[in-house]
């Protein structure tokens, strides 16, 4: 393991003056723009890794510069959960953060598959001036786990890769990294000099000059006893009753994405000496629900779980869980959870007369990614015209649903997104048009079906079938 | 003019009364669900118990697959390596009854899951029973007594304990099945229509389809029948009644695949062949008697009675022959522990070790049917007077139920209704002497029972005083509102068939005598009320695979059966076997999706014997049978931890016994001290050593360092020992489930090879050194 390691560094060490001299003969976005200053934070307490990244960017080219590009390497690209960025205006106490748009990108040159961000400036810069970006990206299932496999007592340890050197298709002054990990227990870490490490802080530069693409693979392996929970598949469901309740329900395959479990589950060590037996495991999670739930449940398809606390107070809703056993690394779990809410806290009416539902995006478990989240919003029967105002890109599809009764079925609005973190729980909106009329239909419906069962009772007393007389 | 309208009063009051019953029946109804819902309330609306889950599972099957499908379903889940041929094997009633309820709700799109409507068949079903007894009831002794029946079978515990909410087993539909196919019986018995006897045979098809108990019908008629010939009731409405139930039953019979050919060829059905011979002889002898001179017919007895003979002795010696040919004569083991209530613990431990196979106590009776213990013999006096077909038939049914409950704690729930009916019986025919007596010692209506139209309205004064009068009595018992308003209504239907047979004037008793015994027969009614509700609520409404006990800081959940399951289902590989004691088997496979070696439905007994041997066996060698059977896991049910009854090391002496029938390795004597079962140090070294001993106590002692066992009240023998063939990989939080895995065979045959020979050794260790290097960490 470690030999290969070491030869995907080689490789790429190697690769490092192709990719410089290819950046250099051409890229012409890299010579307008120097990156003067650039700081990166990378916090990895948890099992999603946060990147805070402030970059001091200068245009030195000739004409004003629009669009700032950020460089991936293309094994983070497809861990990459969300980018986000802001400019700073203003000057120390009066600094405020005006958000960028982002945007994923392709350029004509990227050498050795690496992937670009661009984040497009409110104002363009103009030639000479500088400005500082604070950018926001995380990272799923970065930690690599190893020993892939640990037993009940050993604590869990985790490979992260990353480079020393920002990968950035500008020229790059100055710049420093610094790692925070959760625990001083280091087991190893690549030196690129200067390194420092401080506690549970690991520092790498400050590195000077570095030109366009520059890379320095880098390997830290440290113990992360965080919970690795991940949420391989959520569906939500939302239901919409104009009678005034929102219907939610979460379907959960829950799994400790960690280092494997491996062999013997011994209950009397995991009850007696929880300090050091099973640490990497975890047996409770939190969701953080809007306020005004009510008749919440938690169940699975073997029925109720007993192990669950709802806490309300009229500014948050806190459940927490507990699956049924104890998750180790590689186990699994499924899970229902499901509640109700006021309608008039969440539905609201646009000025053209249309409807809209307010609600929360992303998986209300804390600490947890969503490998696949799907949203549906089943609409009242009868809602037309439906769309779905969502501040990130999602998959969006229609889909009819029967319930209660209903003839023509509901409208399902479908969102479906990838790689969700806390990061995304976010309002979005969806609006349709509903008449108020639909919500009498089934009550008619069904008082007409016993008006005519009786009256065909009455007819039939009064009509005399029998052959004789 | 005065005369029309006196009709017409009549009839109003008949209309009034059957609007009025019509209202009780569905408040009855109600009652029947709702006193069923206790466990919904107090745990969830989950499955209960063993084979509900089973029955559960069969239904996702069927509303997933579809009818042909499951018809043709061979279970590979089950009894692995055997698998098991789910639809020729089951009694499909009550899981066509779930499907079809299911499919009605979901094409009305009210999106109900098939475990909701599982759950709540049987209270729906029991609704339906009651409706069935007073159908019943109103068919021998008239509304009254239907009414009064119908409220006591709503509520009977003994009928609660199988059909409250979640327990979906077969007798949920079937106790409804054999209350109607009797009421068909009855009622075609009662009108001769040709009409009630078809839909009669359909109603014993139904019950046939759900129920192995559909031998309980097909002798009791047959016994009813012969009854009536004997004692020379026989008419052409008998004739009816009984010939084209055989015929239709059989045919339809026959068509279950779980019945098949059984219909015809095993002893349970051949009373009803015999008894339809006898029938048509009987028939035949009317008809000539009806047509021939006396001279003439005797003659002609002589001459048939000669044929006959040789014709019967040809036919009994055939029917002979043929069920001296099968081993157990052509009874099923169940049905002959029937017969003979020591049958089963001679012969079949596994039919004996089924607590529900035993004979009940005579507190199981208090319990089960309360006060009608005491009412049913009243009931079977009051159907003596007058004796007809119909109350004949059901004096019978409860003779012969009463001996079957009393071999087989489970039949008391056919007991149930017969004594519910008599009981019903008994208290209406009582309440019909005891207010005749107060009415005709009334002031008022002494003396004038001539003038017919001047005394309805003074009646109705009178039934409105006596009505408030057993009110404010009521009132003062604290009674139940719905029993109230029961007992009120039931006095005014009953009114018109008083007012008959007012002119008899018979059995007249003191008035005070009269008031005091209906007090006291309304206290009974409420004891029995308070009885049921409290049997309903607390003693039969435990799912029972959740648990809860309440202590100083609370309620404690023991939800541990269901922690393993859904470990097993979910970290478990999808083909893995799990090997666990029978009792488990279906919950295994309904609620963890995993393969299992045995399971509830006993059928090869051999294949539970393996099991009981293993479990018995000392590790190594129960390691190889268990590897035999490509077993993965292992699961045991202990309880030593939180005091958990019923538990594997209880149920471990029947696990000796049944397998030491098969393999007589296996001696129950090695396993007890004395003659005594004990598992401290006085436990017998076989018994330490035997694999259940260790799995369920493997590192018990840790817990508290004494390991001290709290069901069985004591320190357990061996405390400290490893496992070496089996290695604990799961165990839940109440240690009441624990399951272990099979060590994988490339450590056994290592350390062999390395004792027996030496130069493979050397290859063996350079092999395990390349493997160390490849992988440091494992």
């Amino acid at each position: 393991m470690e030999a290969q390691l070491s030869v995907r560094a080689i490789l790429l060490l190697s690769l490092l003056p192709l990719l410089s001299l290819l950046a250099r003969s051409s890229s012409s976005v890299s010579q307008d723009i120097q990156i003067v200053n650039a700081e990166r934070r990378i916090d990895l307490t948890s099992h999603i890794v946060k990147v805070f990244l402030t970059l001091k960017v200068e245009n030195i080219g000739s004409s004003p510069v629009s669009d700032i590009y950020l460089a991936f390497p293309p094994t983070q690209v497809d861990h990459l959960a969300l980018v986000k960025a802001a400019a700073t205006v203003g000057k120390r106490k009066k600094k405020s953060y005006l958000p960028l748009e982002v945007n994923p990108t392709e350029l004509p040159d990227a050498p050795n598959g690496t992937k670009y961000f661009s984040i497009s400036l409110v104002n363009p810069l103009s030639v000479g001036e500088t400005l500082t970006i604070e950018v926001l990206y995380i990272l799923t299932h970065s930690l690599e786990p190893f020993p892939v496999e640990i037993s009940q007592s050993e604590s869990q340890l985790v490979y992260y890769h990353d480079s020393a050197i920002i990968l950035s298709p500008y020229d790059i002054k100055k710049q420093t990294t610094f790692l925070k990990t959760p625990s001083t227990k280091l087991e190893s870490f690549t030196k690129v000099e200067p390194t420092n490490r401080a506690g549970t802080e690991l520092k790498y530069g400050p590195y000077e000059n570095q030109s366009p693409h520059s890379f320095s693979p880098i390997i830290v392996h440290f113990e992360n006893n965080n919970p690795f929970a991940v949420v391989e598949e959520l569906v939500r469901e939302v239901e919409i009753s104009h009678w005034g309740n929102l219907q939610i329900t979460e379907h959960y395959k829950l799994m400790h994405a960690g280092a494997r479990h491996k062999g013997v589950f011994s209950r009397v060590e995991y009850q007696s000496k929880p300090s050091f037996s099973g640490v990497s495991s975890f047996k409770n999670l939190l969701a953080r629900l809007p306020p005004g739930v009510h008749s919440a449940y938690y169940r699975d398809e073997i029925g109720n779980i007993s192990s669950s606390h709802l806490r309300t107070d009229p500014w948050k809703s806190e459940l927490e869980i507990e699956p049924r056993y104890p998750l180790f690394g590689g186990w699994k779990s499924t899970f229902i959870i499901g509640y109700g809410l006021p309608l008039q806290d969440f539905l609201f009416e646009s000025p053209d007369g249309r409807r809209y539902l307010n609600f929360s995006f992303g998986c209300p478990l804390v600490e947890t990614v969503a490998d696949k989240l799907t949203i549906k919003v089943v609409l009242p029967e009868g809602s037309k015209d439906p769309s779905a105002v969502v501040p990130f890109p999602v998959e969006q599809h229609l889909e009819t649903k029967y319930s209660y009764l209903d003839i023509v079925g509901r409208t399902v609005v479908v969102l479906e997104k990838r790689n969700v973190v806390p990061e995304h729980n976010s309002p979005f909106q969806v609006y349709y048009t509903f008449n108020q009329v639909f919500m009498l239909a089934e009550p008619l419906m069904l008082a007409s079906v016993f008006f005519f069962l009786f009256v065909t009772y009455v007819a039939y007393l009064h009509i005399d079938l029998s052959i004789r007389k | 003019m005065a005369a029309s309208e006196t009709s017409n009063g009549t009839a109003l009051r008949y209309a009034f009364g059957n609007v009025l019953s019509f209202f009780i029946l569905l408040l009855i109804g109600v009652l029947a669900f709702s006193i069923r819902l206790f466990s919904v309330i107090k745990y969830e609306s989950v499955i209960h118990e063993f084979d509900p889950y089973f029955n559960y599972r069969v239904t996702q099957y069927l509303t997933k697959n579809g009818i042909y499908d499951f018809w043709n379903w061979f279970d590979d889940r089950t009894w692995y390596p055997l698998g098991r041929v789910i639809g020729g094997t089951v009694y499909p009633g009550l899981t066509l009854t779930a499907g079809t309820l299911y499919w009605i709700l979901n094409s009305l799109n009210i999106p109900l899951s098939v475990e909701t409507v599982c759950v709540f068949t049987a209270p729906i079903f029991s609704a339906f029973a009651s409706w069935a007894t007073y159908l019943l009831t109103k068919e021998v002794k008239g509304a009254g007594a239907g009414l009064t029946a119908a409220v006591l079978l709503a509520m009977v515990p003994s009928y609660i304990s199988r059909s409250v909410a979640g327990s979906y087993d077969n007798e949920a539909v079937a106790i409804f099945a054999l209350i109607f196919t009797f009421f068909l019986y009855i009622k075609t018995l009662n009108t001769g229509s040709l009409f009630y006897a078809t839909l009669n045979a359909i109603a014993y098809f139904y019950m046939v389809c759900s129920w192995g108990g559909y031998t309980f019908i097909i002798n009791l008629i047959p016994m009813h029948v012969l009854l009536c010939i004997v004692t020379g009731r026989y008419s052409s409405r008998l004739y009816i009644a009984y010939a084209p139930l055989v015929v239709l039953g059989t045919l339809l019979a026959s068509l279950v695949p779980v019945v098949g050919f059984n219909a015809v060829l095993t002893s349970e059905h051949f009373g009803s062949f015999l008894v339809f011979i006898i029938i048509h002889v009987v028939a035949l002898v009317y008809y000539i008697k009806g047509i021939l001179s006396p001279k003439m017919f005797k003659v002609a007895v002589t001459l048939v009675v000669s044929i006959g003979l040789v014709v019967c002795c040809a036919v009994i010696a055939v029917l002979v022959a043929l069920v001296a040919s099968s081993p157990t004569k052509g009874w099923s083991g169940r049905s002959l522990s029937l017969l003979d209530p020591t049958y089963a613990s001679k012969y079949i431990p596994i039919i004996a070790s089924v607590s529900e196979h035993q004979p009940p106590t005579w507190p199981s009776y208090f319990m089960d049917i309360n006060v009608l213990a005491f009412l049913v013999p009243a009931g079977i006096i009051a159907c003596f007077s007058p004796l007809s077909d119909a109350s004949s038939f059901v004096v019978l049914y409860i003779v012969t139920s009463v001996y079957f409950s009393g071999v087989m704690v489970r039949l008391m729930l056919v007991f149930a209704p017969a004594a519910c009916i008599m009981s019903g019986i008994a208290l209406s025919a009582s309440f019909d002497v005891f207010t005749r007596s107060i009415k005709f010692q009334l002031p008022g209506v002494k003396g004038n029972s001539q003038v017919d139209a001047g005394e309805t309205s003074s009646e109705g004064v009178v039934a409105q005083n006596e009505v408030a009068k057993t009110d404010k009595n009521e009132e003062a018992l604290k009674e139940r509102p719905s029993k109230k308003n029961r007992k009120k209504e039931k006095e005014h239907v009953e009114k018109p068939s008083v007012k008959a047979q007012m002119k008899k004037r018979l059995l007249v008793l003191p008035f005070e005598a009269s008031i005091i015994a209906i007090l006291l027969l309304i206290l009974l009614g409420a004891f029995y009320v308070v009885h049921s509700v409290w049997a309903a609520a607390e003693a039969y409404s435990a799912p029972s695979i959740v648990l809860t006990s309440y202590s100083h800081d609370g309620l404690h959940v023991f939800d541990d059966f269901r922690e393993a399951y859904s470990w097993l289902s979910h970290n478990t590989e999808v083909d893995d076997k799990v090997a666990s004691w029978w009792d488990y088997g279906y919950q295994t496979t309904a609620m963890a999706n995993r393969t299992v070696i045995v399971d509830n439905n006993t059928w090869n007994n051999t294949h539970i014997a393996t099991v009981g041997t293993a479990m018995s066996s000392p590790e190594k060698a129960a390691w190889e049978i268990f590897d035999s059977l490509d077993v993965k896991y292992v699961l045991v049910v202990f309880g030593g931890l939180v005091g958990y009854p019923s538990d594997d090391i209880n149920k471990f002496l029947w696990m000796v016994r049944i397998g030491g029938g098969v393999f007589p390795h296996i001696k129950e004597p090695d396993y007890l001290r004395d003659g005594q079962y004990r598992i401290d140090s006085q436990a017998t070294p076989t018994m330490l050593n035997c694999l259940m001993y260790k799995l369920s106590y493997y590192r018990f002692v840790e817990t508290d360092g004494k390991a001290f066992d709290r069901v069985r009240r004591t320190e357990i023998g061996k405390k400290h020992f490893k496992l070496t063939h089996f290695e604990e990989v799961f165990t839940t939080h109440h240690w009441m489930v624990r399951i272990y895995k099979l060590k994988p065979q490339k450590n056994r045959i290592r350390g062999k090879a390395k004792k027996s020979r030496s130069k493979a050794s050397s290859t063996t260790s350079t092999k395990r050194s390349e493997t160390q290097r490849k992988n440091p960490w494992h």
